[in-house]
């Protein structure tokens, strides 16, 4: 967290100064409420039984912890869920990186003809609908068996995550300290040496960075996964959450969504609290150069 | 952009990639090292989004029979969306989405702005509020989905704080204002941080000079700011754009569709999976595909946004 000095710092201040504090503050009240109450209300609802869920009371009267043995329980096996998110957005992440390193740093650091038209195609592809490949690529599965498989997942998300991450990565590469490349070829390194023993090391937080947005990305995915997945075998979380059924049609199991919600989006808030000096630099690399 | 560096064409005799330790770097041998570190990223998105795009273009032009040898139906089944059998639908969904696009991306980008100016600021708990901000960003849009569903049930938090009895997924004007609320909370955060990162870059000195000036807050925004964040602002309302136009978790999950929200991402699903109409489905495609480009390029010319990260060195 940020201990920087507060800008308006003198010591006498006037009743105008003082209304703008005030108004300041108010302001990010108002953010943060804005950003943070409905998880609020989804993490209060989790903790209230179905008898109570309707009260719409802000504190739950009677915390208990049904709706979250119904989300691990039989009827909704959520840990499998669970399961294949974690293999599907890992591998992901490890696939578009390795992938994206080599790639960025191909453009952030070499010269060579057609740049910008490779730039051009990341970028168009970072704004391609998915719909347009989804029907094609669902029959092509199908022809291979691939309906429920991992990979019929893995391959379309590394493919929509990869232009995120080379662009990520290369804002970040370009920003490298590069004299100590030449340093190293200059002690007589190949290009490819100085990569690996100079500029991978240096490339670790940048790369990092990228990794949990890839992450993220994956993790969230619910189109792809929702169309290739039929049985909870292979169902990610999104898509699980989504088919969560209750009693009846019209009975929706609300306070079992709001619970794997919550369990969905903890470890998500989490690695945002730790790293959102990262996110947010890997957010905004390439929009505000 | 244009180097002398040449790329290596096949004909030309194969040397290893890394020149031998101590040489410069010819530029040659520059050209080719990139060509080998390029070339997997290139045909992974050729395999997987190239060909595919091809393929669905290619059947848009046949019929979908059942059995039998695919007929050539040439422009048939874009008839059939445009003016024919199926166009009333076609531009339902082509209308609700350009709404859902207009007025998420003028929310949002309102909001954010106000978010991001009020965070443009140095104050003790920033890194606390910038998480928090973070937060919608994070949640997995078909969470978000869930968790609004709830919120405007008829029985919900919603109704209760407004003092309303609204089925809020039974109506057509509700629908959309849930869809709007819930797509503008979770993306209004991450504009902010956009337009938060372009307010960052503009010197202190400029405000102070101007309000030596005599220039008032207003004035400031109008005649610094808002100039100054512009480049921010308008990548951030391209990406916003092309994401709203192609909008699908949150219509699918809320209402799948019903009470006119079937976005044009919906209905190439429905139709090319859930009707089994390949054909059909792929002229959808294409003709949605047709639409985000167009849109990026007449925003792109017509605006002059730069999305091609200037190179440093």
């Amino acid at each position: 967290m940020t201990t920087a000095p507060v800008r308006d710092s003198r010591p006498a201040m006037t009743a105008h100064r003082w209304a703008g504090q005030i108004q300041f503050w108010v302001g990010l009240v108002l953010i943060a409420f804005f950003c943070l109450a409905p998880f609020y209300w989804m993490a209060v609802s989790s903790l209230k039984s179905p008898e109570t869920i309707f009260d719409n009371r802000l504190l739950p009267q009677d915390p208990s912890a049904t709706n979250y043995l119904a989300v691990f329980g039989a009827d909704n096996d959520f840990s499998l869920a669970l399961r294949n998110s974690l293999i599907v957005a890992g591998s992901v992440t490890v696939l578009s990186l390795i992938v994206g390193v080599i790639a960025s740093y191909a453009l952030a650091r070499l010269k060579f003809r057609l740049k910008s038209v490779v730039l051009g195609l990341f970028l168009a592809t970072s704004m391609f609908p998915g719909v347009a490949i989804l029907s094609p690529m669902f029959q092509l599965f199908a022809d291979w068996g691939w309906i429920n498989t991992y990979q019929a997942m893995i391959i379309p998300d590394v493919s929509f995550t990869l232009p995120l991450g080379v662009w990520i990565l290369t804002g970040f590469f370009v920003a490298m300290p590069w004299e100590l490349e030449e340093a190293a070829r200059v002690d007589g390194c190949t290009a490819g040496e100085a990569f690996r023993k100079v500029l991978l090391p240096l490339a670790v937080p940048g790369v990092f960075t990228t990794a949990i947005l890839v992450f993220i990305a994956a993790w969230n995915e619910f189109m792809i996964a929702n169309s290739m997945t039929q049985t909870p075998s292979a169902q990610p979380v999104t898509v699980a959450i989504a088919k969560f059924t209750g009693v009846s049609q019209f009975d929706q199991p609300f306070g079992t969504q709001m619970a794997a919600g919550v369990v969905v989006t903890v470890p998500l808030v989490i690695i945002v609290l730790i790293f959102q000096r990262r996110i947010i630099s890997g957010l905004t690399s390439g929009s505000s150069r | 952009m244009t180097s002398p560096a040449l790329l290596p064409t096949r004909d030309r005799p194969r040397r290893t990639p890394a020149s031998r330790a101590g040489e410069k770097l010819h530029p040659v041998n520059e050209g080719r090292l990139a060509f080998w570190l390029i070339i997997p990223s290139i045909l992974l998105l050729t395999l997987v989004i190239g060909y595919p795009v091809v393929q669905g273009i290619w059947r848009s032009f046949f019929a979908d029979s059942i059995d039998g040898p695919l007929e050539f139906v040439g422009f048939g089944n874009y008839a059939q969306a445009l003016w024919g059998r199926y166009s009333k639908e076609f531009w339902a969904a082509f209308n609700v989405t350009w709404f859902f696009t207009i007025t998420t991306v003028v929310l949002e980008t309102l909001i954010g702005m106000a978010m991001a100016l009020f965070m443009n600021r140095a104050f003790r708990g920033r890194g606390l509020m910038r998480a928090s901000v973070l937060v919608p960003w994070a949640i997995p849009t078909a969470v978000a989905a869930v968790m609004w569903r709830w919120a405007f049930d008829p029985r919900g938090i919603v109704n209760h704080v407004l003092g309303t009895t609204i089925t809020w997924t039974g109506m057509e004007w509700s629908s959309k204002v849930a869809i709007i609320v819930a797509d503008t909370w979770k993306t209004a955060p991450f504009v902010a941080l956009l337009i938060l990162a372009g307010l960052q870059i503009i010197p202190d000195e400029v405000y102070e000079a101007a309000a030596m000036d005599g220039a008032g807050p207003w004035k400031r925004f109008w005649h610094i700011t808002l100039p100054m964040v512009r480049p921010s602002l308008l990548v951030a309302v391209l990406f916003r754009m092309l994401d709203a136009l192609r909008m699908y978790d949150l219509p699918a999950i809320f209402t799948n569709g019903a009470n006119d929200t079937t976005t044009l991402s919906i209905l190439v699903v429905r139709a090319s999976l859930g009707n089994l109409q390949p054909g059909y489905g792929g002229a959808l495609s294409t003709i949605t595909f047709a639409v985000i480009f167009l849109a990026a390029f007449l925003f792109v010319r017509l605006l002059g946004a730069n999305v091609v990260p200037k190179e440093r060195s």
